[in-house]
């Protein structure tokens, strides 16, 4: 590894000031001291399932823990991961690649068919296979389901590295006499490493805190157990000795991403524009491309809507002359952009962080985000409503707590963007335009914040699909007399009237869409420069 | 072109970011020191914590606004997560009135001591057996246990006399319930007065073994009605709500009422009652005088929700079979205790 001029003093030296760099970089300190306040703001929910663990007492604790019903929901949880992150690698790395390196036809259109499953909550998507397949239920439905729904958080990512890897790599790869599948797995792959490890990390949490999806095909994990605890005792110790289990196997989630993340750096440096890819061709593989392609889209995207739609005609015009609509559409809607932007902004100090300054003090800060986000916004929302009700009153039930919620729940998200455009942007040029004679502040607004806005708003776009799409959180913290598209889809679909349900399915994946393609959109530009 | 574009992108962030960081600095804990607008003191209105359905509760508060001009607003969950959230929230909480389906989740709040005395001129509406001795909360509707069976899978001889039979092994993954609402838990909590712990005990261990869980009553006797399962616990007005919709949840399924007081044939009460921190007590008392009236009873009987009327000499819907010849086991609703029940099931594996 050459040696970074930015990392931290190492233990050895001895005085704060004399750095190891020679000029100290721009602004870290300040950087540093917002992450850190934002990370120990993100650590409320953890300590409150600490300090809950602790209060129920050992024996307890234990005895709530070693029971066979956290066996069964240990098996179902990880059964579930074991399968589907490879699966959605599978198919996301598959369909990127098809998609951005073959002469595959019409790869314009499956590109952004492949992204689209996006548009629609993984809940929606049960909805719709438990309307074609009623009987559906257990381990293979949720692998179904959860595949389908998430496979495009590894495709975006991927589909947005693949196109903009130089292939001048690959070129001399192929120069040097291996074979396109030889190259593709000993070059292009492992440069994939920070997109597919990001897209994988996303999935994994996703299916720690998925509830609607698994609930309504009658499959038990720890969130949906948690959530069932918390229906009948709102926090009683046994609810939240299963978070801590939670917790748990999020932090080895966290870790194993960490480890095969590696440390390599991934910015192009040089003169000259990169030239444009190499697309192979596909000859007799093309009609098995696009069969499959059909195949997949057809399940996560064509037959959802297939059947919100249906829904929609069985039920005819009159669930549309219901009153709760616009309200629901319009806090839909300010929640997803107020949660965005929020968000946004509070990831960008751990981003950058991570990318320029990484070392252990920038990864435990991100870290501790990951742990947040990856309980399921039910155990965030609890510790909330019980840290607001006795330390802040005022803020209980407020839209600005619900907010401070989606920041915290849905900050990798943005987080994983930001990084990834951070990775990009190449430092050098920071430090040239600081050469030049720019103070750093307007060098980094100039160039860094320039350079990164793009991913910025990628990571906008899949946390406010994230809001659109959530459901306990916001059943939990939001102001009285609240109602979201998904609460109200929700509070239908469980009283199984589908029909009442399917105008808010509709709702979602229209308000969702143009964010979706804004996401591939923004993969696409990045890509561009 | 390209650039001004990007521009324009970073000028956009730069104005969220700068948004995003005021909407933050609200949302941190030391943001909070003066309290911004208070949420929960409405002028006039009144909160309703609702976990009874939502359409009923939207009939009552809908036909109670149009009467009084007083504004309801709700906040939906489920029993005992609305008991166990206001008892959190304490002298904070910024519920008024407080429904339920069944009654166990009342009796924690009434513990807690946190309901007021409900009105008298209410509780002469409501006849003594569907209120508790204390007067701290009243009945507003009730709902019985029943079990609906598909009827190619099952025939009448085969079903069982007692609900306890459901624990027997012969009935293994013959049915279904949904363990985890609380009107199944309203069912066991009624088991555990009636027949003690450890008979509750095993009863669950059965059950452990025997049913499959689903989540909600209506999905369970959906279930019921594909062939999944041959019969589901649950209460009667699901299937008779199903019947006067489309029928096709229930149309394969009959109900089936254990009735000879036993524990199956439990009639449970649904409780409404006024929070002692209520800001607008005397419009709270008026939105629950109002349900257990006359019109507040009466959407019970017309309306679409199929559960009992019990309160001003109501009669119960039509098409449902009358509260007398139910012959449900007498419990004080006062003693259905929710937490207990809790634990044993968490014990038993079903939670």
């Amino acid at each position: 590894m050459t040696s970074d001029l930015s990392a931290p003093p190492r233990a050895g030296t001895t005085t704060a000031g004399r750095g190891s760099s020679p000029r100290p970089p721009f602004g870290v300190s300040a950087v540093s001291v917002l992450a850190v306040l934002i990370a120990l703001f993100s650590l409320v929910p953890l300590g409150y399932v600490a300090y809950m663990t602790v209060a129920t007492g050992w024996d307890t604790a234990v005895g709530l823990i070693l029971r066979p019903r956290v066996g069964e929901l240990l098996l179902n949880t990880l059964l579930l991961m074991a399968a589907t992150i490879p699966l959605c690698l599978l198919l996301g790395v598959a369909g990127a690649w098809l998609v951005e390196r073959t002469r595959l036809r019409g790869h314009r259109v499956w590109a952004v068919l492949l992204a689209a499953p996006l548009a629609v909550p993984a809940f929606v998507n049960s909805y719709a296979w438990v309307s074609a397949i009623p009987s559906l239920g257990g381990l293979g439905s949720g692998i179904l389901i959860s595949t389908l729904s998430y496979f495009p958080l590894v495709y975006i990512p991927a589909a947005a590295t693949l196109s903009r890897l130089d292939p001048a790599i690959e070129q001399s790869a192929a120069a040097l006499g291996l074979g396109a599948w030889r190259t593709f797995f000993r070059v292009v792959l492992p440069q994939l490493r920070i997109a597919l490890t990001g897209g994988a990390l996303l999935v994994g949490l996703h299916l720690l805190a998925e509830y609607g999806a698994f609930a309504m095909i009658r499959f038990d994990t720890f969130t949906t157990a948690i959530m069932t605890q918390y229906q009948s005792t709102f926090n009683g110790a046994a609810g939240n000795m299963l978070a801590s289990v939670l917790v748990f196997f999020c932090l080895l989630l966290l870790l194993a991403e960490v480890r095969s993340r590696g440390s390599a750096r991934y910015a192009r440096i040089g003169a000259g524009v990169q030239a444009k890819a190499l697309r192979l061709p596909l000859h007799a593989y093309q009609i098995a491309a696009q069969i499959f392609l059909l195949a997949l889209t057809a399940l996560a995207f064509g037959l959802p809507l297939y059947f919100v739609l249906r829904w929609i005609l069985v039920s005819g015009a009159d669930v549309w002359t219901a009153s709760e609509f616009l309200p629901a559409l319009v806090a839909t809607f300010s929640y997803g952009l107020a949660g965005a932007a929020a968000t946004t902004v509070v990831a960008f100090p751990m981003a950058y962080l991570a990318v320029r300054h990484p070392g252990w003090f920038s990864k435990s800060l991100e870290l501790s985000n990951y742990v947040t986000s990856s309980m399921p916004g039910i155990v965030v929302a609890l510790a909330f409503v019980t840290v607001s009700i006795r330390m802040v009153p005022g803020m209980y039930q407020t839209a600005g707590l619900l907010v401070a919620a989606y920041v915290l729940l849905f900050l990798p998200r943005a987080l994983v963007n930001l990084r990834a455009g951070l990775a990009q942007a190449p430092k050098e040029l920071d430090e040239a335009a600081q050469a030049l004679g720019k103070p750093p502040l307007l060098a980094f607004i100039r160039v860094t914040l320039r350079l990164t806005a793009p991913a910025a708003a990628g990571g906008a776009a899949l946390v406010f699909l994230a809001i659109a799409n959530e459901l306990t959180a916001t059943l939990l913290l939001s102001p009285n007399g609240t109602r979201t598209l998904a609460t109200e889809f929700w509070s239908k679909s469980s009283e199984i009237d589908y029909a009442g349900a399917a105008p808010y399915a509709l709702l979602m994946i229209v308000l969702s869409a143009p964010m979706t393609y804004l996401l591939f959109q923004q993969s696409k530009k990045v890509a561009g420069q | 072109m390209k650039i001004r574009n990007s521009a324009l992108v970073s000028i956009a962030l730069a104005a969220t970011a700068a948004l995003g960081l005021t909407a933050c600095g609200g949302g941190t804990p030391a943001g909070g020191t003066s309290s911004s607008a208070s949420n929960g003191a409405a002028s006039g209105g009144i909160t309703v914590y609702n976990a009874q359905h939502e359409s009923l509760t939207k009939e009552w508060v809908d036909a109670f606004t149009a009467e009084t001009g007083i504004k309801v607003t709700m906040r939906q969950g489920s029993d005992t997560e609305l008991s166990n959230q206001i008892i959190q929230e304490g002298q904070a909480s910024p519920a008024d009135v407080f429904l339920t389906e069944n009654s166990p989740a009342m009796t924690q709040v009434e513990n807690a001591g946190l309901f007021a005395d409900v009105n008298k001129d209410t509780l002469a509406q409501v006849p003594a057996e569907f209120a508790p001795s204390t007067g701290k909360w009243t009945g507003i509707a009730a709902r019985s246990t029943v079990l609906v069976y598909n009827k190619t899978k099952l025939t009448e001889d085969q079903l069982p006399k007692s609900m306890l039979d459901l624990a027997k092994p012969e009935w293994k993954g013959k049915w279904a319930a949904s363990p985890t609402g609380a009107d199944f838990q309203a069912i066991v909590s009624a088991l555990l007065e009636l027949k003690g712990e450890s008979a509750t005990e095993e009863w669950l261990k059965g059950m452990k073994e025997n049913s499959k869980a689903y989540k909600g009553n209506s999905t369970a006797m959906k279930a019921v009605n594909a062939g999944e399962v041959d019969a589901a616990l649950i209460y009667h007005y699901y299937y008779y709500g199903d019947q006067a919709k489309t029928g096709e949840n229930s149309n394969n399924v009959t109900p089936y009422y254990f009735k000879n007081q036993d524990p199956g044939a439990f009639l449970s009460v649904s409780g409404g009652g006024v929070l002692k921190s209520s800001k607008n007590a005397a419009a709270a008392q008026e939105f629950l005088k109002f349900i257990t009236g006359k019109k507040g009873q009466e959407v019970l009987k017309n309306g679409t929700s199929f559960e009992y009327a019990i309160g001003s000499d109501v009669p119960a819907n039509d098409k449902l079979v009358p509260i007398k010849d139910l012959q449900a086991p007498k419990v004080d609703a006062a003693k259905l205790n929710s937490e207990k029940v809790t634990d044993l099931m968490t014990q038993a594996g079903l939670l």
